[in-house]
C-alpha cells in the first residue's frame, strides 16, 4: 500500500476533499439536514465512509485482478496458505487501506468542519464493518473478473451507484417516498447512516438496524468469498 | 545445504515408515486425471519418482506436462486420482506437500513493485520464514543475482527474471524441486550456470523434476525420463534404457554395389553409393550384413551413429520436436 501511497491514500483523500469543497460551498447555505448540524459537518462522515468503502473494495479487487493478469498470483497459490488465510490477508489489507483513507479524509476535513464524535464505538464499528464488507466484495469481484474492463464495470455499475445513492450527500428523508423506500434496499445506506450516528447521535434509521443489515451483508459476503476460495473458483483451474 | 536436507527429511518422514524402511517416494502420482472442457489433459497418469532422482518429463506441447505439474503444486485440482509429495497428499495435506515442493513456473511472472530482494523476502514470508536473509543471500550468490539484489524486477532481463523464479522456488529450501521449462529463452551462459546449480542441488539430495524442450539437456541431466502424449505416459524408463531399447541405431554405409531391395525400407538418406539406414536395434546389424553378403555387395565403409533422445522422442510422439 505504501509503495503506491499517492494512488492508494493521497488521491482518495484529495477526491473526498474536492467533494467536500464543492458540495459545502454550493449547498451549505441552503441545506440543514439535521437540526443544529451544519451541512459541511454533515458531509464529513458520509465522505469518509464513501472513501473507506471504495478504497477497501479497490484494494482487494485490484490486487487480485492485477496478480491474475500479470501471473504473479501463482506465488501465493504455491504457498502453504489456507483459503481462509488468503481471504483474511486480502480483507485485512483492504480494511487497513480503508481505515487509513478514512482517517486521512477526517483529518483533512477538519480544516473545513469539526463534526462531533459523540459515540466513537459506533464510528469504529461501522468503519471496520464497512471496510471489511467491501474488502470481501472486492475479493469476490477480483476472483470473478478476468480483465480490468470487467472489474471497472463492477466498480462503475455497482459500487459507485450504491455509494452515491446511499445518503452520502443527503438524508433519505429528503427524498420522494419511492426513492426513500428504494434506498432502504441499499446496504451502503445503512453503513453510512450508522457511521453518521456515531458522530451526531442522529440517524435516518436505528443504528442497531443498520448494524444488523451491515453485519448480515458482511456475513453473506464472507461466506460467499470463502466458498469461492475453497472451490478454487477462477484461481485453481 | 546437504545437512539441512537430511534434517528436513528426518522431520518429514514419519518414524514408523523409517523403521520399516518404507521411505515415501519424492513424487507419487496414481491414476491422475484432469479434463478441461473437451480436452482430456491427463488421462490416468501413474508416476513414481524416488527421492534424489533427477527426473525428466518430456512431451510435445499440450501433452499434459504442465497440467501434471500444476496438479502437484496445487495450482489445479485433479478430477480423479491421488498425487503426493514425500507421502503428503497434495489435496488433503496441501500445507505439508507445498512446503516440500519448490516450483519454477514456466511463465515469466513477477511483481513489478518489488526489487529482487523484496520479492524473495515476500516469498519467504508466504512460507512462514520471517528472517531468511542469510539463505536468500546464499541463493542469490549461487544464481549470480547478488549484484541485482536491489534492482526492481521490471529492470531485469528475461534471463535474470528466470533466475529470480528459480530463487523464489528455493527460498523455503524444498527437498523436491520442479522446473517447468526453466531454460526457455535463456542464453547459453545463463543456462549452463543454472544447470550447474541445479546439479549441485541434486547432488545435495534434492529431487529434481524437469520438463524441457531441449532434449539434449534432458539426455545429459536426467537419470530417468517419462514421455507424455495426449495426457498418457507412453514411455517411462532410465535414460540409458530408453536410448538403447527404443532408439535403435543408425548406420551409414558406403557400398561397392546397390543396396538390396529388402533393405530399402530402412533407408532414410541416400547420396552416390552412401546410404543412411535406421535399424530397430543393434541386433538387427547382423541380419543387415547377412543380407548384403547374400546379395554379394561389399561394404567399403561403415559408421555407427549413437542414438539420441530426439530419436526416441520422435518415435514415441510421432511428430517434429520444437
Amino acid at each position: 500500500m505504501w509503495k503506491v501511497g499517492f494512488q492508494t491514500v493521497l488521491a482518495p483523500v484529495l477526491t473526498a476533499l474536492l467533494y467536500l469543497l464543492i458540495f459545502s460551498h454550493v449547498l451549505a447555505q441552503h441545506v440543514e439536514v439535521y437540526l443544529g448540524v451544519h451541512y459541511t459537518a454533515f458531509l464529513v462522515p458520509g465522505l469518509m465512509m464513501m472513501a473507506m468503502l471504495q478504497n477497501a473494495f479497490a484494494n482487494s479487487s485490484s490486487s487480485l485482478i492485477q496478480s491474475k493478469i500479470t501471473g504473479n498470483i501463482v506465488f501465493v497459490l504455491l504457498a502453504p496458505i489456507a483459503y481462509w488465510e488468503f481471504f483474511a490477508a486480502y480483507v485485512l489489507a483492504s480494511m487497513l487501506r480503508g481505515l487509513v483513507v478514512g482517517i486521512g479524509v477526517y483529518l483533512a476535513a477538519l480544516w473545513f468542519a469539526q463534526p462531533p464524535l459523540l459515540f466513537p464505538i459506533w464510528i469504529i464499528l461501522f468503519a471496520v464493518l464497512g471496510s471489511a464488507m467491501l474488502g470481501s466484495l472486492g475479493v469476490v469481484a477480483g476472483m470473478w473478473a478476468e480483465k480490468f474492463d470487467q472489474l471497472a464495470g463492477f466498480q462503475n455499475f455497482i459500487i459507485m451507484p450504491l455509494t452515491f445513492l446511499s445518503g452520502v450527500f443527503y438524508s433519505i428523508h429528503s427524498l420522494p417516498p419511492f426513492w426513500q423506500a428504494l434506498s432502504r434496499f441499499n446496504p451502503f445506506f445503512y453503513m453510512i447512516d450508522g457511521f453518521r450516528y456515531g458522530f451526531f447521535g442522529v440517524s435516518d434509521v436505528s443504528p442497531w438496524a443498520s448494524l444488523m443489515v451491515a453485519g448480515g451483508c458482511m456475513l453473506g459476503l464472507t461466506l460467499l468469498s470463502l466458498g469461492l476460495l475453497k472451490s478454487g473458483y477462477k484461481l485453481r483451474y | 545445504m546437504a545437512l539441512w536436507t537430511c534434517c528436513r527429511y528426518a522431520v518429514t518422514i514419519p518414524l514408523s515408515l523409517e523403521l520399516f524402511n518404507l521411505i515415501p517416494p519424492a513424487i507419487d502420482v496414481r491414476q491422475a486425471r484432469k479434463r478441461y472442457g473437451q480436452l482430456q489433459a491427463l488421462d490416468g497418469v501413474d508416476l513414481r519418482i524416488e527421492q534424489g532422482e533427477f527426473f525428466g518429463l518430456l512431451g510435445p506441447n499440450g501433452a499434459g506436462k504442465t497440467t501434471l505439474i500444476n496438479l502437484l503444486a496445487g495450482l489445479a485440482l485433479p478430477d480423479d486420482g491421488q498425487l503426493s509429495v514425500l507421502g503428503h497428499d497434495v489435496v488433503k495435506q496441501y500445507r505439508a506437500s507445498r512446503r516440500l515442493l519448490g516450483v519454477v513456473p514456466q511463465e515469466l511472472a513477477f511483481d513489478p513493485f518489488f526489487t529482487v530482494r523484496e520479492t524473495l523476502r515476500l516469498q519467504s514470508g508466504f512460507f512462514g520464514f520471517r528472517r531468511n536473509d542469510t539463505w536468500i543471500d546464499e541463493v542469490m550468490h549461487h544464481l549470480d543475482l547478488t549484484d541485482k539484489a536491489d534492482t526492481n524486477m521490471r529492470r531485469l532481463s528475461g534471463g535474470m527474471k528466470r533466475r529470480v523464479l528459480v530463487a523464489q522456488a528455493l527460498v523455503h529450501k524444498p527437498p523436491v524441486i520442479v522446473l517447468d521449462e526453466p531454460t526457455a529463452g535463456v542464453d547459453v551462459e545463463l543456462r549452463q550456470s543454472l544447470w550447474r546449480f541445479i546439479q549441485q542441488l541434486n547432488r545435495d539430495g534434492h529431487t529434481i523434476l524437469l520438463t524441457t524442450h531441449y532434449l539434449e539437456e534432458a539426455e545429459a541431466l536426467c537419470t530417468r525420463i517419462a514421455m507424455l502424449k495426449h495426457g498418457r505416459i507412453v514411455a517411462l524408463d532410465s535414460t540409458q534404457n530408453l536410448l538403447s531399447s527404443l532408439a535403435g541405431c543408425r548406420v551409414r554405409l558406403k557400398l561397392a554395389g546397390d543396396l538390396p531391395a529388402t533393405l530399402l525400407p530402412q533407408v532414410v538418406e541416400q547420396t552416390d553409393g552412401d546410404y543412411l539406414l535406421t535399424l530397430p536395434s543393434y541386433q538387427a546389424l547382423e541380419s543387415m550384413l547377412a543380407e548384403l553378403r547374400l546379395a554379394g555387395v561389399a561394404v567399403q565403409e561403415m559408421t555407427l551413429q549413437q542414438p539420441d533422445l530426439e530419436e526416441v522422442f520422435l518415435r514415441l510422439v510421432g511428430r517434429t520436436v520444437q
